[in-house]
């Protein structure tokens, strides 16, 4: 699905990260984690082909992704921001509805199919009461969810998530955990980051950690999510502890 | 959602009312019935036994300026109404994104240099091109700070240079000839507008307007953060710049046949959101509806209200400044 070879990225004049390799299949979840600054986000734009590659190549079934349109990139690979309401009072449905726009000509507006894709997209996440309501009269925990359905309206093969639990309470984090579980076993590929290793425990299929702008390691998450790899991420004291049923939790030490 | 279809029946029933009441008060009165009564004769090809002067007044005096009301009206809605959803800002207009500061600067110029209204409608149209693409470079630049505060005061900032540049120019000018001629036209007015203005503004505003109207889903869109936007698919360098000059043409047409009118590419949008939400290919229509028949009851009222005419710009400034303040201090953050 896609595939990344040594890549650099970073902003013109300015390098954030080198050297990242890594391929995702299919169905497969991987999950970003590292500090604060360490190049989560750009190096997710990158991949979005919202930044040039500084070095290195990006491809996206098989074809190289800086070959490809906005248009075919966006009906490959759905992009969801972290939640903002914007200034505009538009509907979730409307929201949902833009997540259409590569499947139509510049001239057109959506027609039938399309409200179909969108509502079902509304369905799959348990928005349809919520569709005639403005997206800035919703919850935070309800508007990221419309972000991911607005992603799913474009039928992509891969979503990328940036930091999609990010300020939403434990229940709604949980619920976002279920929908990228349910979402990978209907074969579409996730990748999302997260500032919370116990999320990579609980949906990733892999976790890549990455530390001023390198993959410091790329693995299972209870092979790579150690207390060592942990402090070098975040520099603070990490017990990884097995839990009983299966599983493992990450578990700070306060003691200096 | 039932609240729309109304929206569109009765904003076009005013602009209608509005019409047949612009067309019968004034120095000289035409009731209902004479109006009526010529337009059927001149639909069936009949003759009418009217005086002629009511015929002079209808076709030659109000009709014109009648339908000059309504085009420029429409025309500002609809570039405010673009603007605003471009800049992903409910409070630009094109008066704050010095479009019609510029737009005026190269109409005073072409007076100055005494062109016609074909050079007086390019050099309006490329004056308000050079100060909005200013005024955007310049303050989606000014990294650190709101964006909305940076495009607004460097709006603020551009229009000040461009005004005292119009100041320069008035005070070079001929006093008896082009200095009255400028501050006529640059406190806006529809009075001395005639056939031939129109047929060389109205082709312009509909160059304009057909792009909008086609791209309408793709510009709600430029709403969203750019990243967003390109991610679902959407070419925002291309698609901004093709809108930005759309909504200049647009006002440029419109500031060159009537001078500087206010506030109208700011009121009507908004009031139009409030009527059918922000989607682009419902706003814009009614907007424009909106637009034409604001214009046209304000006209109306500048040409009846006091013994001599009032600067139409002068009543849309009286609406427009308390609207605005209304708007900054107490609406809600969202539109």
């Amino acid at each position: 699905m896609l595939q990344v070879e040594k890549l650099a990225f970073g902003f013109p004049g300015r390098s954030v990260g080198r050297d990242v390799s890594f391929a995702l299949a299919d169905g497969e979840v991987m999950c970003v984690l590292g500090p604060n600054g360490g190049g989560k986000t750009t190096l997710f734009r990158t991949l979005l082909g919202l930044l040039a590659a500084q070095a290195g190549r990006v491809f996206l079934q098989g074809r190289p992704l800086d070959s490809l349109s906005r248009q075919e990139v966006a009906r490959h690979v759905g992009y969801v921001p972290q939640g903002h309401a914007g200034q505009f009072a538009y509907t979730v449905r409307e929201v949902v509805l833009m997540g259409r726009t590569a499947h139509f000509g510049a001239f057109a507006a959506p027609g039938r199919k399309d409200y179909e894709v969108s509502d079902r997209a509304l369905t799959t996440l348990g928005l349809q009461a919520l569709a005639e309501r403005p997206i800035t009269q919703v919850s935070g925990g309800e508007r990221q969810l419309a972000l991911i359905a607005r992603a799913l309206a474009q039928e992509p093969r891969l979503l990328v998530m940036d930091e999609p639990t990010a300020s939403l309470d434990f229940g709604n984090q949980v619920r976002i955990l279920q929908r990228i579980r349910r979402l990978a076993s209907s074969g579409i590929s996730v990748l999302f980051s997260t500032h919370d290793p116990d999320h990579a425990f609980l949906a990733a299929d892999r976790a890549l950690l990455l530390a001023e702008g390198r993959a410091l390691e790329i693995g299972a998450p209870r092979d790579v999510i150690r207390a060592d790899t942990l402090h070098r991420l975040y520099g603070v004291s990490v017990s990884v502890v097995p839990l009983a049923g299966g599983g493992h939790t990450c578990l700070p030490s306060l003691a200096a | 959602m039932n609240a729309r279809p109304v929206s569109y029946v009765a904003t076009v029933a005013v602009l209608f009312a509005l019409a047949v009441l612009a067309f019968g008060v004034g120095r000289y009165p035409v009731s209902v019935g004479e109006i009526f009564s010529l337009l059927a004769s001149k639909l069936t090809g009949s003759e009418h036994a009217l005086p002629a002067n009511v015929e002079t007044v209808i076709l030659q005096v109000r009709g014109p300026r009648i339908l000059a009301a309504v085009v420029v009206g429409a025309a500002l809605a609809a570039a405010g109404t673009a603007y605003q959803g471009m800049f992903r800002n409910p409070l630009v207009s094109p008066d704050i994104l010095g479009v019609s500061g510029g737009a005026a600067l190269g109409a005073v110029l072409a007076i100055f240099l005494s062109l016609d209204i074909l050079m007086t409608q390019a050099l309006a149209f490329a004056g308000g091109l050079v100060a909005v693409g200013l005024v955007y470079a310049v303050g989606s630049r000014l990294r650190g700070h709101d964006p909305l505060l940076a495009l607004v005061l460097t709006g603020v900032i551009i229009g000040t240079l461009l005004g005292s540049a119009i100041a320069l120019l008035k005070y070079l000018a001929d006093p008896y000839n082009q200095l009255p001629a400028i501050t006529y036209w640059l406190l806006g007015s529809l009075a001395s507008i005639t056939p031939r203005d129109l047929s060389a503004a109205a082709p312009l505003d509909l160059a304009g307007l057909v792009p909008m109207l086609l791209l309408r889903w793709r510009i709600n869109l430029l709403a969203l953060p750019d990243d967003e936007a390109r991610a679902l698919g959407v070419d925002t360098r291309r698609l901004r710049i093709m809108v930005v000059a759309c909504a200049t043409l647009m006002t440029a047409a419109a500031v060159a046949i009537s001078g500087i009118i206010g506030w109208v590419g700011l009121l009507i949008p908004h009031a139009a959101r409030l009527l059918v939400g922000p989607d682009f290919g419902r706003l814009l229509p009614l907007a424009m509806i909106m637009g034409a028949a604001f214009m046209l009851g304000v006209d109306t009222l500048c040409r009846t209200i006091a013994p001599i005419e009032i600067p139409p710009g002068v009543l849309t400034a009286l609406i427009g400044t308390p609207f605005f303040l209304w708007l900054f201090a107490f609406a809600r953050r969202s539109w």
